[in-house]
């Protein structure tokens, strides 16, 4: 088993936060991980992304060029990644800063009006975690569980009392796909 | 020690801590930026000294001076800054003075771009300074290994009185995985207290610390012993992954991160039937050479990959001794090959094209 996926968005939508989670929750699983962050003057005001692997063996390449999944939370990721993700793979789109549906059909495409889900939560800040809780659902990568274990060695102990709020971000976007698989079945 | 996940940088700073350094004078250049960041903060917790010095230039010798009256002492930079070093490397070189210098090789030349490359290794395995002096140079792949050779590159400095360059590059610098802090092998190492700069509290005549020796005959003599020296650490601190180089019919070298996206491209050739075999050098110098002779006698080739236009494809050469066709392919600029590019060529060498 070995998941690539590119985790992509503005500078600021917590795009690197949420690759480090899903690292650190795989780690605690006694998978092997890498994590490894776009660095380029590019970050600052203009598009973020970072590189996630998640594997029984050890890892190769961190760059994730295939993508097995995306996580893509606006517009000119979408250009920029749609095409990269291999044939049967995984796209999740914030639909809330995504305005058009996907041109492949050769991958499981899952929208999530992650914004919308965070602002209805009173913190636009967990549109990020929102997307986190579909991919999990999805994919059963990691445990919700082991994300919040590993939550506060990304964040720091100060930051444990947002963990409820991003639980519940989590199980938000876990619900979201959930009734979307549901109307298409 | 549970395994924790850490920046490649940091992981640097965690290590380097964990191996006794106590003092760190640099200068802030990205994408290793977050190794001062770390120092900063850290290193006044365990009483050490965090110094950012008005150049790269400074930042070395005060590392000469830390060095001199016997701490564990590091500095760290990119390319750029490595450079700037060079004077000081070769002093410290001269003046056999024990102590860790990091790069986190980026784009050049000049001052490049901020992106991974592997474009120092002439630099830092043929000397940036002047002067016959070798530096031992330690390419780690992951940030495990980072932290190991880290802590084990402490003890040969110490061991050898030499300096040793960690290579690495913005890539395994800004990654973050897995580490745990172990215990290196055991090594003797030998007592500082007959020639460190620490005070003679009037009780014994100044230790002399210097890399200037005006009577020929003397320098020869130091050049002399130095050699011998560095013969020493060829014979006894090579490193080297291999991977399935007796069966191979073509054969990969690459090191650091560059080889971690070679076993990418090898697991897929396997998976097609390829019989691929990799030699990783871990030590950049001393280069493992005599592993070359290890390879299938009826391998088609040796395929370099680099990120850059052709450094270690050298060293691969010169161990190769002729007995195969070598080939190359690097990205550079700070693109990073990919492991489709790397199977078209293994492809190509495989079916007799290059």
């Amino acid at each position: 088993m070995e998941e690539r996926i590119t985790i992509a968005g503005f500078g600021g939508q917590g795009v690197m936060a949420i690759g480090q989670l899903l690292t650190y929750a795989g780690m605690l699983e006694n998978k092997n991980v890498s994590w490894l962050p776009s660095y380029g003057p590019e970050m600052r005001g203009g598009t973020a992304n970072c590189s996630v692997v998640i594997s029984s063996e050890a890892v190769g390449s961190p760059v994730v060029v295939n993508a097995t999944s995306a996580i893509i939370m606006n517009k000119p990721s979408m250009d920029k990644f749609e095409p990269t993700i291999v044939e049967g793979g995984k796209l999740f789109v914030n639909s809330s800063l995504v305005d058009r549906k996907s041109n492949r059909d050769d991958i499981e495409v899952y929208y999530i009006p992650a914004n919308e889900i965070a602002n209805e939560l009173g913190n636009m800040k967990v549109a990020n975690m929102v997307m986190l809780g579909a991919y999990i659902e999805v994919t059963k990568m990691v445990s919700i569980e082991s994300i919040l274990e590993g939550f506060t060695k990304v964040f720091g102990e100060d930051k444990a009392h947002l963990i409820p709020l991003n639980k519940e971000a989590l199980e938000k976007g876990a619900e979201s796909v959930r009734n979307q698989i549901a109307a298409t079945v | 020690m549970a395994k924790v996940l850490m920046k490649g940088n940091e992981a640097v700073g965690a290590a380097a801590i964990e191996a006794g350094c106590r003092y760190f004078f640099g200068y802030p250049i990205t994408p290793q930026s977050e190794l001062p960041e770390y120092m900063a903060r850290e290193l006044p917790k365990v009483g050490g000294v965090f110094l950012q010095a008005e150049s790269e230039i400074a930042a070395i010798n005060m590392v000469y001076g830390a060095a001199g009256a016997g701490a564990r002492v590091m500095t760290s930079s990119s390319s750029p800054g490595i450079s700037l070093k060079q004077e000081g490397i070769s002093y410290i070189a001269g003046a056999e003075l024990p102590c860790l210098i990091v790069n986190m090789m980026r784009g050049g030349p000049g001052l490049g771009s901020i992106q991974p490359s592997q474009t120092d290794y002439f630099q830092a395995t043929r000397g940036g300074g002047n002067g016959d002096y070798r530096v031992v140079v330690l390419a780690p792949s992951n940030v495990q290994e980072l932290v190991d050779l880290i802590i084990e590159g402490f003890d040969i400095a110490d061991q050898y009185r030499n300096p040793v360059m960690i290579l690495g590059d913005g890539m395994i610098g800004q990654m973050m995985e897995p580490v745990e802090f172990k215990k290196p092998k055991q090594r003797e190492l030998p007592p500082k207290d007959d020639w460190i700069t620490n005070g003679t509290k009037g009780k014994r005549k100044p230790h002399i610390i210097n890399s200037l020796y005006l009577a020929p005959e003397e320098l020869e003599a130091h050049n002399i012993k130095l050699q011998e020296k560095y013969r020493k650490i060829r014979e006894n601190e090579v490193k080297v992954e291999s991977y399935n180089i007796e069966d191979a019919d073509v054969v990969i070298a690459a090191y650091g991160t560059t080889a971690r996206i070679v076993k990418t491209a090898i697991s897929q050739l396997e998976r097609e039937g390829y019989k691929v075999g990799l030699i990783r050098p871990i030590t950049l110098w001393p280069y493992p050479y005599d592993e070359f002779k290890k390879i299938n006698p009826q391998c088609k080739g040796i395929l370099t990959v680099e990120m850059n236009t052709g450094q270690m494809l050298d060293d691969v050469k010169i161990a190769v001794e002729g007995r195969f066709p070598v080939y190359f392919h690097g990205r550079t600029g700070g693109m990073v090959p990919t492991p489709n590019e790397i199977i078209e060529k293994v492809k190509r060498i495989h079916g007799g094209e290059m």
